[in-house]
């Protein structure tokens, strides 16, 4: 069966308040890097999935997005998906 | 009245808890999380802790415990069910309760007493208080900042589903002041405050034992009674 390389990011809405990229972005500063806005921190999940087709398993990443990976009420994700090399 | 209080790996206020459900005069009792069987509970209390060490997020891992099932089923059939602290998380993220409890604004571990206000008396674990009631409960969390999406929050506001109040000083940043809510059938609460741990006069407060008082209170009357 295929193996696909399957990348997630899940990110915190941007409506909402990051207080861990704020304090990221006042850190990048304090190091002495200019013109930063917005820092937000997130969560990247890599795996593989083994599945028929490329479809199935977008299907299935992104019902565990949904199921698991993210909070629907305070975060958004993003599913990647190429074919695992070799 | 027997009541379950959920034990999860990295639960923490368990025994509190327990002792402040039997101090109310509860007949309480642990449930591992692994449990199919509530041991005929009349009402669950999910305790504070960090189950699973709160990986992924808090409470995200723990509501697809075995238990869960059983919570959910109980929930469903209108029993108490209150959330402390991690329960709150874990109520939350399993869909018992609205909304979502995200890492303090200040991004710091706060773990200090608090003033709240008991916003609505028609719970049943609010129901042996004055509605308007303040008093003084410890707090201890790194993500109890509530939120809810736009409409959620206008629900929980004109259906007089928000349980606890922070006043004075809203320690983490949660919308509206929210320290604690219900579900529509307003049997299913969550709250970030400890109330077992101001249920002793040992400790210097004992308000918080009403929380267990009013859940055996809503067990003697009849179905709805409480309203």
């Amino acid at each position: 069966m295929p193996r696909f390389d399957i990348h997630v990011r899940v990110m915190p809405r941007p409506t909402l308040l990051d207080p861990q990229g704020q304090a990221v972005e006042h850190a990048l500063e304090s190091l002495g890097f200019k013109g930063l806005d917005k820092v937000r921190v997130g969560k990247a999940l890599n795996f593989y999935l083994d599945r028929p087709n490329k479809e199935s398993a977008a299907k299935d990443a992104e019902s565990m997005c949904s199921k698991l990976l993210a909070n629907p009420v305070t975060e958004d994700f993003t599913v990647t998906i190429e074919e695992a090399a070799g | 009245m027997r009541v379950a209080v959920i034990q999860f790996p990295g639960s923490n206020c368990d025994a509190d808890t327990v002792r402040s459900a039997r101090d109310a005069g509860a007949d309480a009792y642990l449930v591992w999380h692994r449990a199919s069987d509530l041991k005929g509970a009349d009402a669950v209390i999910i305790p504070g802790g960090f189950a699973y060490g709160d990986h992924l997020r808090a409470g995200a891992i723990a509501r697809f415990s075995p238990v869960m099932k059983e919570v959910t089923e109980l929930a469903g059939q209108g029993a108490p069910v209150l959330g402390i602290c991690n329960g709150f998380q874990v109520l939350c993220e399993a869909g018992l309760l609205p909304g979502a409890l995200m890492r303090n604004a200040q991004s710091r571990f706060l773990s200090r007493p608090v003033t709240v206000r008991v916003e609505t008396t028609v719970t049943p674990f609010t129901s042996a208080y004055e509605k308007g009631a303040i008093f003084r409960v410890p707090i201890a969390h790194g993500e109890g900042r509530f939120v809810a999406d736009e409409a959620t929050l206008e629900a929980l506001e004109s259906d007089d589903r928000v349980v606890m109040r922070y006043v004075g000083e809203n320690p983490n940043g949660s919308v509206n002041d929210i320290a604690g809510v219900t579900n529509e059938r307003r049997n299913v609460v969550g709250m970030m405050p400890h109330p077992e741990r101001a249920a002793d006069p040992r400790v210097g407060e004992t308000e918080g034992l009403k929380v267990f008082r009013s859940m055996l209170q809503s067990m003697e009357l009849p179905k709805g009674g409480s309203r």
